[in-house]
């Protein structure tokens, strides 16, 4: 006769407890699919909680002259430090590693040289690329973002560029050596959602490096259809930043991001247009 | 003229990279800090060595909140 199992011999219910799910980009495995931006939050200290809620490990940082006090919609007095010290400790306490940007290049030559300076003072390969075309929009400008992607393969970055929802761009990109693709799901800071998940679906289809669903979310349920749709992760910067709490907001995207993995994976039912009982005919009962 | 973060500076030509840091109150050391000279990276390595040019435009960048 079998010894009877020991409690802690009991294997949990199927799904009690979710096995880990790392997303990796570039053979390195983050432990959170979601990406959190800096900019907008009220001080410092609202950020570093919002990050410790969003459980993030990668947070955007912009590259700006020094002494240049940030200004702007939204964006509070504890905004910008200086010397951006007080900011580079605010992360370094969090533990969270740094994607520098490239943030208000309007060209490869700009956007390449943003990245080399990122590289040099932060000491990082890691460039989110972010070349605009338009300022009204802040849409991306195909050719001179797949111009700098590809300077900056060359030049061993490791690329995520910020593009559009735009599959063959996505593929493009691809082809030249980015590690990850960011597509938009509306304009930067529109909170817009996601306004074509049909093109973001055929993205994800497209390449097979991770898709990372960047710009436009407003809520939760945003980053969650993201993830449904297929996105191997969600980059939240003004959803949270700005939102009336953005540290609850934080933890929401959180959960949203978790909730649209596990359901993705888990594999939704087809929608049908007419209902399918749930609960059998047989055995029901004839009044009549 | 020698411009520093796009406004006259009273650094002179021979002058280097470590003093257009010194005006902005940053030691050599500085960290989370990148360095460019007409559009071109300097090393943190050549700070104390490279010397600006009459014209020179330099920019001193460093980290801010961003998405």
């Amino acid at each position: 006769m079998a010894d009877a199992p020991t409690v802690s011999e009991t294997p949990p219910h199927p799904g009690s407890e979710p096995a880990p799910d790392p997303l990796t980009i570039a053979g390195r495995a983050l432990g959170s699919r979601l990406l959190l931006g800096t900019g907008g939050f009220p001080s410092l200290e609202v950020m570093a909680q919002a990050i410790s809620a969003s459980a993030t490990e990668l947070v955007t940082v912009a590259l700006r002259r020094v002494g240049v006090e940030a200004s702007g919609p939204g964006r509070g007095p504890a905004g910008a430090t200086p010397k951006g010290r007080s900011l580079l400790d605010a992360l370094a306490a969090t533990g969270v590693q740094l994607l520098p940007n490239t943030a208000g290049c309007h060209t490869a030559r700009d956007a390449v040289l943003t990245a080399k300076l990122a590289r040099e003072a932060f000491a990082t390969d890691w460039i989110k690329l972010e070349v605009v075309g338009d300022e009204d929009t802040l849409l991306p400008d195909a050719t001179e973002l797949l111009r700098a992607a590809e300077q900056l393969v060359d030049e061993g970055f490791v690329v995520l560029p910020y593009t559009s929802d735009d599959p063959v761009l996505a593929r493009r990109l691809v082809d030249v050596g980015c590690a990850a693709v960011m597509p938009l799901g509306s304009p930067i800071g529109s909170g817009m959602g996601i306004r074509n998940p049909y093109n973001i679906a055929l993205v994800r289809e497209a390449v097979a490096v991770p898709v990372v669903l960047d710009a436009g979310i407003g809520t939760a349920s945003d980053a969650a259809i993201a993830m449904e749709l297929g996105c191997d992760a969600v980059m939240a910067a003004s959803a949270i930043a700005r939102a009336q709490d953005p540290v609850m907001m934080a933890r929401a995207m959180r959960a949203a991001v978790e909730g649209g993995r596990r359901a993705r994976l888990a594999g939704r039912i087809p929608r049908r247009l007419y209902a399918t009982a749930s609960s059998t005919d047989e055995g029901l009962a004839e009044f009549t | 003229m020698i411009s520093l973060n796009g406004q006259r500076s009273d650094l002179r030509p021979g002058e280097t990279v470590a003093g257009a840091l010194a005006r902005l109150g940053l030691d050599g050391g500085a960290r989370g800090v990148a360095v460019a000279v007409d559009g071109e990276v300097v090393p943190r390595a050549q700070w104390e060595s490279f010397a600006l040019s009459p014209d020179a435009r330099v920019e001193v960048l460093t980290a801010m909140q961003g998405g």
